[in-house]
Protein backbone atom coordinates (compact mmCIF):
# COMPACT_ATOMS: atom_id res chain seq x y z
CA UNK A 1 0.00 0.00 0.00
CA UNK A 2 1.21 3.20 -0.78
CA UNK A 3 1.60 5.61 2.39
CA UNK A 4 2.21 8.80 0.54
CA UNK A 5 2.50 10.03 -3.11
CA UNK A 6 3.12 13.52 -3.88
CA UNK A 7 2.33 14.35 -7.80
CA UNK A 8 3.59 17.41 -10.39
CA UNK A 9 4.40 19.14 -6.64
CA UNK A 10 5.55 23.06 -7.60
CA UNK A 11 6.45 25.50 -4.89
CA UNK A 12 7.39 28.64 -5.34
CA UNK A 13 8.81 30.82 -2.98
CA UNK A 14 7.82 34.38 -4.77
CA UNK A 15 9.02 33.98 -8.10
CA UNK A 16 12.27 31.27 -7.05
CA UNK A 17 10.71 28.02 -8.45
CA UNK A 18 12.24 25.48 -5.45
CA UNK A 19 10.21 22.82 -6.21
CA UNK A 20 9.60 21.48 -10.19
CA UNK A 21 6.63 19.34 -10.48
CA UNK A 22 8.11 16.89 -8.73
CA UNK A 23 6.58 13.61 -7.94
CA UNK A 24 7.40 10.65 -5.97
CA UNK A 25 5.67 8.10 -3.59
CA UNK A 26 6.66 5.79 -0.20
CA UNK A 27 5.03 2.62 0.14
CA UNK A 28 4.58 0.60 3.51
CA UNK A 29 7.36 -0.13 5.09
CA UNK A 30 9.54 1.45 2.18
CA UNK A 31 12.50 3.67 3.27
CA UNK A 32 13.24 6.39 0.51
CA UNK A 33 16.14 8.68 1.42
CA UNK A 34 16.57 11.83 -0.36
CA UNK A 35 20.27 13.45 -1.09
CA UNK A 36 21.55 15.74 -3.14
CA UNK A 37 23.38 19.40 -2.39
CA UNK A 38 22.41 22.59 -0.12
CA UNK A 39 19.58 24.40 -2.04
CA UNK A 40 18.43 21.16 -3.93
CA UNK A 41 14.66 21.52 -2.54
CA UNK A 42 15.43 18.49 -0.52
CA UNK A 43 14.64 19.98 2.78
CA UNK A 44 11.53 21.70 1.00
CA UNK A 45 10.32 19.17 -0.54
CA UNK A 46 10.00 17.27 3.21
CA UNK A 47 8.03 20.53 4.92
CA UNK A 48 5.27 20.17 1.67
CA UNK A 49 5.06 16.74 2.58
CA UNK A 50 4.18 17.54 6.42
CA UNK A 51 2.02 20.67 5.22
CA UNK A 52 4.47 23.14 6.78
CA UNK A 53 4.79 24.80 3.45
CA UNK A 54 2.13 24.66 1.37
CA UNK A 55 2.57 24.08 -2.50
CA UNK A 56 1.67 25.38 -5.53
CA UNK A 57 0.67 22.99 -7.51
CA UNK A 58 0.24 19.24 -7.74
CA UNK A 59 -1.44 16.89 -4.71
CA UNK A 60 -0.55 15.11 -1.91
CA UNK A 61 -2.13 11.78 -0.65
CA UNK A 62 -1.86 10.11 2.79
CA UNK A 63 -3.31 6.37 2.62
CA UNK A 64 -5.41 7.37 -0.23
CA UNK A 65 -6.85 10.35 1.20
CA UNK A 66 -5.93 13.27 -0.64
CA UNK A 67 -4.27 16.22 1.73
CA UNK A 68 -4.52 18.43 -0.80
CA UNK A 69 -4.90 19.09 -4.25
CA UNK A 70 -4.88 21.16 -7.48
CA UNK A 71 -8.34 22.18 -8.78
CA UNK A 72 -9.02 23.36 -12.20
CA UNK A 73 -8.43 26.49 -11.61
CA UNK A 74 -5.06 26.02 -10.70
CA UNK A 75 -5.86 26.83 -6.91
CA UNK A 76 -4.47 24.54 -4.19
CA UNK A 77 -7.33 23.14 -1.91
CA UNK A 78 -5.91 21.57 1.67
CA UNK A 79 -8.37 19.07 3.59
CA UNK A 80 -9.44 20.86 6.32
CA UNK A 81 -11.23 19.91 9.71
CA UNK A 82 -11.73 16.69 11.08
CA UNK A 83 -9.79 15.57 7.64
CA UNK A 84 -6.64 17.55 8.21
CA UNK A 85 -6.58 16.18 11.46
CA UNK A 86 -6.95 12.83 11.03
CA UNK A 87 -4.15 12.91 7.70
CA UNK A 88 -1.61 14.69 10.00
CA UNK A 89 -1.94 12.13 12.70
CA UNK A 90 -0.57 9.70 10.09
CA UNK A 91 3.03 11.22 9.56
CA UNK A 92 5.83 12.36 12.45
CA UNK A 93 8.88 14.75 11.84
CA UNK A 94 12.01 14.62 13.19
CA UNK A 95 13.49 18.20 12.74
CA UNK A 96 16.89 19.16 11.96
CA UNK A 97 17.52 21.44 15.31
CA UNK A 98 15.41 18.88 17.65
CA UNK A 99 12.67 21.97 18.72
CA UNK A 100 12.05 20.12 21.76
CA UNK A 101 9.81 22.14 24.28
CA UNK A 102 12.55 23.14 26.26
CA UNK A 103 10.17 23.95 29.51
CA UNK A 104 8.84 19.93 29.23
CA UNK A 105 10.78 17.59 30.60
CA UNK A 106 11.71 14.37 28.37
CA UNK A 107 8.91 12.21 29.31
CA UNK A 108 6.40 15.45 28.88
CA UNK A 109 8.20 16.17 25.64
CA UNK A 110 7.38 12.65 24.52
CA UNK A 111 3.69 11.65 26.04
CA UNK A 112 2.27 15.31 26.08
CA UNK A 113 0.55 15.48 22.83
CA UNK A 114 -0.54 12.12 22.68
CA UNK A 115 -2.49 12.54 25.83
CA UNK A 116 -3.81 15.82 25.02
CA UNK A 117 -4.08 16.20 21.44
CA UNK A 118 -4.75 12.19 20.35
CA UNK A 119 -6.75 11.78 24.00
CA UNK A 120 -5.25 8.63 24.69
CA UNK A 121 -4.82 6.44 28.11
CA UNK A 122 -2.63 8.29 30.31
CA UNK A 123 -1.52 4.91 31.48
CA UNK A 124 -0.70 3.54 28.18
CA UNK A 125 0.46 6.62 27.02
CA UNK A 126 2.98 6.48 29.66
CA UNK A 127 4.14 3.09 29.06
CA UNK A 128 4.76 3.23 25.41
CA UNK A 129 6.99 6.66 26.20
CA UNK A 130 8.91 4.45 28.59
CA UNK A 131 9.28 1.97 26.02
CA UNK A 132 10.38 4.31 23.83
CA UNK A 133 12.89 5.60 25.56
CA UNK A 134 14.57 2.38 26.43
CA UNK A 135 14.58 1.80 22.61
CA UNK A 136 16.22 4.79 22.05
CA UNK A 137 18.29 4.29 24.70
CA UNK A 138 17.72 7.22 27.37
CA UNK A 139 15.37 5.27 30.20
CA UNK A 140 17.58 7.22 33.09
CA UNK A 141 16.68 10.67 31.18
CA UNK A 142 13.10 10.88 31.29
CA UNK A 143 12.73 13.24 33.74
CA UNK A 144 15.87 15.58 32.41
CA UNK A 145 14.90 18.58 30.86
CA UNK A 146 16.01 19.03 26.77
CA UNK A 147 19.25 21.55 28.48
CA UNK A 148 20.67 19.27 30.37
CA UNK A 149 20.91 16.55 27.52
CA UNK A 150 23.41 16.40 24.70
CA UNK A 151 22.48 16.85 21.12
CA UNK A 152 22.78 13.81 19.82
CA UNK A 153 20.55 12.97 23.33
CA UNK A 154 17.86 15.52 22.49
CA UNK A 155 17.34 14.27 18.75
CA UNK A 156 16.98 10.70 20.28
CA UNK A 157 14.09 12.07 22.06
CA UNK A 158 12.91 14.20 19.56
CA UNK A 159 12.38 10.80 17.33
CA UNK A 160 10.29 9.19 20.50
CA UNK A 161 8.04 12.11 20.61
CA UNK A 162 7.74 11.72 17.15
CA UNK A 163 6.99 7.95 17.94
CA UNK A 164 4.83 8.39 20.60
CA UNK A 165 2.07 9.77 18.06
CA UNK A 166 2.28 6.27 16.43
CA UNK A 167 2.55 7.47 12.71
CA UNK A 168 2.45 5.38 9.41
CA UNK A 169 5.16 7.53 7.81
CA UNK A 170 8.32 9.68 9.97
CA UNK A 171 10.06 11.90 7.67
CA UNK A 172 13.51 13.02 9.19
CA UNK A 173 14.80 16.43 8.00
CA UNK A 174 18.93 16.08 8.07
CA UNK A 175 18.69 14.17 11.63
CA UNK A 176 21.98 14.18 12.31
CA UNK A 177 23.27 17.74 10.56
CA UNK A 178 23.05 19.83 13.49
CA UNK A 179 25.15 17.25 15.73
CA UNK A 180 28.97 15.70 15.64
CA UNK A 181 30.45 12.51 14.32
CA UNK A 182 29.87 10.64 17.55
CA UNK A 183 26.68 11.93 18.36
CA UNK A 184 25.91 11.58 14.39
CA UNK A 185 26.77 7.59 14.98
CA UNK A 186 23.72 7.55 17.76
CA UNK A 187 21.21 8.63 16.12
CA UNK A 188 21.80 6.65 13.03
CA UNK A 189 22.02 3.21 15.18
CA UNK A 190 18.14 4.49 15.97
CA UNK A 191 17.01 5.09 12.31
CA UNK A 192 18.76 1.61 11.63
CA UNK A 193 16.96 -0.42 14.31
CA UNK A 194 13.75 1.33 13.13
CA UNK A 195 14.54 0.54 9.64
CA UNK A 196 14.14 -3.39 10.96
CA UNK A 197 10.97 -2.73 11.78
CA UNK A 198 10.50 -1.88 8.44
CA UNK A 199 8.95 1.73 9.74
CA UNK A 200 8.11 3.52 6.93
CA UNK A 201 10.24 6.68 6.81
CA UNK A 202 11.72 9.42 4.28
CA UNK A 203 15.30 10.64 5.35
CA UNK A 204 16.64 13.55 4.37
CA UNK A 205 20.50 13.67 4.67
CA UNK A 206 24.12 14.39 4.21
CA UNK A 207 25.07 10.77 5.41
CA UNK A 208 25.77 9.28 1.98
CA UNK A 209 26.98 5.92 2.82
CA UNK A 210 24.17 5.78 5.65
CA UNK A 211 21.34 6.81 2.67
CA UNK A 212 23.07 3.43 1.34
CA UNK A 213 23.35 1.48 3.77
CA UNK A 214 20.06 1.50 5.53
CA UNK A 215 17.19 2.57 2.18
CA UNK A 216 15.39 1.13 -0.38
CA UNK A 217 15.63 3.64 -2.57
CA UNK A 218 17.09 6.82 -3.34
CA UNK A 219 16.69 10.07 -4.70
CA UNK A 220 19.23 12.54 -5.89
CA UNK A 221 17.62 15.64 -6.25
CA UNK A 222 19.13 19.03 -7.59
CA UNK A 223 17.82 22.47 -8.21
CA UNK A 224 14.26 21.56 -7.35
CA UNK A 225 13.70 18.26 -9.92
CA UNK A 226 14.83 14.41 -9.26
CA UNK A 227 17.79 14.16 -11.32
CA UNK A 228 17.96 9.84 -10.67
CA UNK A 229 16.04 7.77 -8.49
CA UNK A 230 18.22 4.84 -7.85
CA UNK A 231 18.31 1.63 -5.82
CA UNK A 232 21.17 1.81 -3.47
CA UNK A 233 23.28 -0.57 -5.21
CA UNK A 234 23.25 1.73 -8.45
CA UNK A 235 24.16 4.63 -6.29
CA UNK A 236 27.22 5.03 -6.47
CA UNK A 237 27.72 3.18 -9.90
CA UNK A 238 25.63 5.59 -11.36
CA UNK A 239 26.56 6.73 -15.21
CA UNK A 240 24.60 9.95 -14.28
CA UNK A 241 27.03 12.56 -14.60
CA UNK A 242 25.41 15.29 -12.11
CA UNK A 243 25.57 12.64 -9.49
CA UNK A 244 28.63 11.12 -10.65
CA UNK A 245 30.01 14.58 -9.92
CA UNK A 246 28.20 14.55 -6.44
CA UNK A 247 28.77 11.67 -5.14
CA UNK A 248 32.31 12.26 -6.23
CA UNK A 249 32.42 15.01 -4.39
CA UNK A 250 31.65 13.52 -1.42
CA UNK A 251 33.90 10.30 -1.83
CA UNK A 252 36.87 12.70 -1.90
CA UNK A 253 36.03 14.73 0.94
CA UNK A 254 35.15 11.65 2.79
CA UNK B 1 1.48 65.96 65.46
CA UNK B 2 2.87 62.56 67.05
CA UNK B 3 5.67 60.46 64.86
CA UNK B 4 3.51 57.63 65.48
CA UNK B 5 0.49 59.50 64.24
CA UNK B 6 2.62 60.03 61.25
CA UNK B 7 3.24 56.74 61.00
CA UNK B 8 -0.06 55.77 61.17
CA UNK B 9 -1.34 57.86 58.46
CA UNK B 10 1.32 57.12 55.72
CA UNK B 11 0.75 53.53 56.79
CA UNK B 12 -2.91 53.88 55.52
CA UNK B 13 -1.77 56.11 52.67
CA UNK B 14 0.34 52.89 51.89
CA UNK B 15 -2.45 50.42 51.41
CA UNK B 16 -4.09 52.69 49.16
CA UNK B 17 -1.11 52.39 47.14
CA UNK B 18 -0.81 48.99 47.15
CA UNK B 19 -4.45 49.04 46.02
CA UNK B 20 -3.58 51.27 42.71
CA UNK B 21 -0.46 48.64 42.39
CA UNK B 22 -2.77 45.34 42.50
CA UNK B 23 -5.37 47.10 40.42
CA UNK B 24 -3.44 48.15 37.92
CA UNK B 25 -1.49 44.69 37.56
CA UNK B 26 -4.56 42.64 37.63
CA UNK B 27 -6.07 44.84 35.12
CA UNK B 28 -3.08 45.85 32.50
CA UNK B 29 -1.04 42.27 32.30
CA UNK B 30 -4.15 40.51 30.36
CA UNK B 31 -5.31 43.93 28.81
CA UNK B 32 -1.57 43.91 27.47
CA UNK B 33 -1.16 40.26 26.25
CA UNK B 34 -4.18 40.79 23.93
CA UNK B 35 -3.23 44.27 23.09
CA UNK B 36 0.01 42.77 22.07
CA UNK B 37 -2.57 40.40 19.60
CA UNK B 38 -3.63 43.55 17.95
CA UNK B 39 -0.50 45.05 17.82
CA UNK B 40 0.90 41.84 16.13
CA UNK B 41 -2.77 41.01 13.90
CA UNK B 42 -2.73 40.72 10.08
CA UNK B 43 -5.70 43.07 9.56
CA UNK B 44 -3.87 46.39 8.97
CA UNK B 45 -6.90 48.50 10.71
CA UNK B 46 -6.36 47.09 13.74
CA UNK B 47 -2.55 46.93 13.75
CA UNK B 48 -2.56 50.33 13.04
CA UNK B 49 -4.87 51.30 15.40
CA UNK B 50 -3.28 49.74 18.59
CA UNK B 51 -0.20 50.98 17.37
CA UNK B 52 -1.77 54.61 17.92
CA UNK B 53 -2.81 53.76 21.24
CA UNK B 54 0.21 52.95 22.13
CA UNK B 55 2.23 55.83 21.08
CA UNK B 56 0.14 58.09 22.73
CA UNK B 57 0.60 56.35 25.79
CA UNK B 58 3.98 56.23 25.63
CA UNK B 59 4.00 59.40 23.78
CA UNK B 60 2.88 61.43 26.80
CA UNK B 61 2.40 61.84 30.45
CA UNK B 62 0.82 59.15 33.03
CA UNK B 63 -0.04 62.56 35.02
CA UNK B 64 -2.18 64.22 31.87
CA UNK B 65 -3.56 61.01 31.14
CA UNK B 66 -4.83 60.21 34.50
CA UNK B 67 -6.52 63.84 34.44
CA UNK B 68 -8.08 63.09 31.31
CA UNK B 69 -9.32 60.01 31.93
CA UNK B 70 -10.91 61.91 35.35
CA UNK B 71 -12.00 64.81 34.22
CA UNK B 72 -13.53 64.05 30.64
CA UNK B 73 -16.68 62.21 31.78
CA UNK B 74 -18.00 65.32 32.89
CA UNK B 75 -16.04 67.90 30.57
CA UNK B 76 -17.86 65.78 27.62
CA UNK B 77 -21.09 64.35 28.84
CA UNK B 78 -21.75 66.65 32.05
CA UNK B 79 -21.74 63.53 34.32
CA UNK B 80 -21.03 63.61 38.11
CA UNK B 81 -17.41 62.24 38.48
CA UNK B 82 -17.23 62.61 42.47
CA UNK B 83 -17.40 58.86 43.17
CA UNK B 84 -15.32 58.12 39.77
CA UNK B 85 -12.04 59.03 41.45
CA UNK B 86 -10.64 55.57 42.16
CA UNK B 87 -11.86 54.05 39.50
CA UNK B 88 -10.24 56.75 36.91
CA UNK B 89 -7.18 56.55 38.49
CA UNK B 90 -7.56 52.45 37.91
CA UNK B 91 -8.27 52.97 34.05
CA UNK B 92 -5.47 55.20 33.45
CA UNK B 93 -2.82 53.41 34.89
CA UNK B 94 -4.29 49.87 33.72
CA UNK B 95 -4.17 51.50 30.08
CA UNK B 96 -1.02 53.30 30.21
CA UNK B 97 0.69 49.81 31.85
CA UNK B 98 -1.05 47.66 29.05
CA UNK B 99 0.57 49.61 26.69
CA UNK B 100 4.14 48.89 27.96
CA UNK B 101 3.36 45.73 28.47
CA UNK B 102 1.87 44.87 24.82
CA UNK B 103 5.43 45.67 23.61
CA UNK B 104 6.84 43.65 26.11
CA UNK B 105 5.09 40.74 25.62
CA UNK B 106 5.25 41.26 21.42
CA UNK B 107 9.09 41.36 21.82
CA UNK B 108 8.71 38.06 23.72
CA UNK B 109 6.26 36.50 21.36
CA UNK B 110 8.10 37.46 18.20
CA UNK B 111 11.57 35.93 19.87
CA UNK B 112 10.10 32.53 20.16
CA UNK B 113 11.75 30.62 17.55
CA UNK B 114 9.52 29.24 14.65
CA UNK B 115 10.92 25.68 15.40
CA UNK B 116 8.51 25.80 18.46
CA UNK B 117 5.23 26.43 16.39
CA UNK B 118 6.36 23.79 13.96
CA UNK B 119 7.15 21.12 15.86
CA UNK B 120 3.35 21.81 18.02
CA UNK B 121 1.46 21.91 14.52
CA UNK B 122 3.22 18.12 13.40
CA UNK B 123 1.87 17.02 17.20
CA UNK B 124 -1.08 18.28 16.07
CA UNK B 125 -1.67 20.65 18.60
CA UNK B 126 -4.15 23.77 17.77
CA UNK B 127 -3.32 27.19 17.95
CA UNK B 128 -4.73 28.12 21.00
CA UNK B 129 -2.91 24.53 22.20
CA UNK B 130 0.02 25.95 21.11
CA UNK B 131 0.13 29.25 22.57
CA UNK B 132 -1.15 28.57 25.91
CA UNK B 133 0.83 25.34 26.24
CA UNK B 134 3.79 25.84 24.57
CA UNK B 135 4.44 29.65 23.59
CA UNK B 136 3.10 31.47 26.60
CA UNK B 137 5.23 29.68 29.82
CA UNK B 138 8.24 30.20 27.74
CA UNK B 139 7.55 33.82 26.68
CA UNK B 140 6.84 34.45 30.78
CA UNK B 141 10.01 33.35 31.06
CA UNK B 142 11.93 35.24 28.31
CA UNK B 143 10.39 38.67 29.38
CA UNK B 144 9.90 38.49 33.11
CA UNK B 145 13.44 40.98 33.79
CA UNK B 146 11.42 43.30 31.42
CA UNK B 147 7.89 43.06 33.41
CA UNK B 148 10.01 43.25 37.09
CA UNK B 149 11.52 46.47 35.82
CA UNK B 150 8.05 47.86 34.79
CA UNK B 151 6.07 46.44 38.27
CA UNK B 152 8.75 48.57 39.87
CA UNK B 153 8.42 51.40 38.35
CA UNK B 154 4.79 51.29 38.86
CA UNK B 155 5.07 51.47 42.61
CA UNK B 156 6.45 54.30 42.30
CA UNK B 157 4.68 56.08 39.38
CA UNK B 158 1.10 55.40 41.84
CA UNK B 159 2.43 58.44 43.50
CA UNK B 160 1.15 60.44 40.51
CA UNK B 161 -2.35 59.86 42.09
CA UNK B 162 -1.58 62.83 44.10
CA UNK B 163 -2.28 64.65 40.92
CA UNK B 164 -6.21 63.40 41.65
CA UNK B 165 -6.03 64.39 45.08
CA UNK B 166 -6.41 60.85 46.13
CA UNK B 167 -4.73 60.60 49.36
CA UNK B 168 -2.28 57.47 48.77
CA UNK B 169 0.94 57.64 50.84
CA UNK B 170 2.83 60.49 48.64
CA UNK B 171 -0.43 62.94 49.16
CA UNK B 172 -0.66 62.43 52.70
CA UNK B 173 3.08 62.93 52.69
CA UNK B 174 3.21 66.33 50.92
CA UNK B 175 0.23 67.19 53.36
CA UNK B 176 1.42 66.35 56.69
CA UNK B 177 4.51 68.66 55.37
CA UNK B 178 2.72 71.63 54.78
CA UNK B 179 0.65 70.97 57.78
CA UNK B 180 3.34 71.29 60.33
CA UNK B 181 6.25 72.08 58.42
CA UNK B 182 8.19 69.16 59.11
CA UNK B 183 10.47 66.92 56.21
CA UNK B 184 9.75 63.80 58.30
CA UNK B 185 6.93 62.59 56.56
CA UNK B 186 8.97 62.47 52.93
CA UNK B 187 11.65 60.53 54.43
CA UNK B 188 9.32 57.81 56.03
CA UNK B 189 7.57 57.59 52.61
CA UNK B 190 10.67 57.10 50.81
CA UNK B 191 11.43 54.33 53.28
CA UNK B 192 7.69 53.07 53.15
CA UNK B 193 7.97 52.94 48.70
CA UNK B 194 11.53 51.58 49.19
CA UNK B 195 10.49 48.42 51.05
CA UNK B 196 7.16 48.09 49.08
CA UNK B 197 9.96 47.55 46.09
CA UNK B 198 11.91 45.71 47.55
CA UNK B 199 9.21 43.29 48.21
CA UNK B 200 8.25 43.68 44.99
CA UNK B 201 11.66 42.96 43.42
CA UNK B 202 12.54 40.12 45.90
CA UNK B 203 9.20 38.13 44.77
CA UNK B 204 9.79 38.51 41.01
CA UNK B 205 13.22 37.57 42.04
CA UNK B 206 11.75 34.26 43.14
CA UNK B 207 9.69 34.05 39.92
CA UNK B 208 12.44 34.04 37.88
CA UNK B 209 14.14 31.44 39.99
CA UNK B 210 10.99 28.86 40.06
CA UNK B 211 11.48 29.17 35.86
CA UNK B 212 14.76 28.98 36.01
CA UNK B 213 14.45 24.93 36.19
CA UNK B 214 14.94 25.05 32.12
CA UNK B 215 16.68 27.04 29.60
Amino acid sequence: MKILEMNHINKKFGDLEVIKDISLSVSEGEILSIIGPSGSGKSTILRCATMLESINGGEIIYMGQKAAYTDNNKNVIYAKGKEAKYINSKFGLVFQNFNLFPHYSVIKNITDAPIHVQKRNKKEVFEQAKALLEKVGLTDKADYYPFQLSGGQQQRVSIARALCMNPKILFFDEPTSALDPELTIEILKVIRALAKEHMTMVIVTHEMNFAKEVSNRIIFMEKGVIVEEMTPDEMFSSNNERTKTFLGRYHNMA
Amino acid sequence: MSFSTILFQLGSGMLKSMGIFLWTIVLSLPLGLFVSFGRMSKNNTLRNIVKVYISIMRGTPLMLQLMIVYYSPFLLFGMNIKSFRFPAIIIGFAINYAAYFAEIFRSGIESMPVGQYEAARILGYGKKQTFIKIILPQVIKRILPSVTNEVITLVKDTSLAFSLAYMEMFSIAKQIVAKESTFMPFIVAAIFYYIFNFVVATFMEQIENKLSYYR
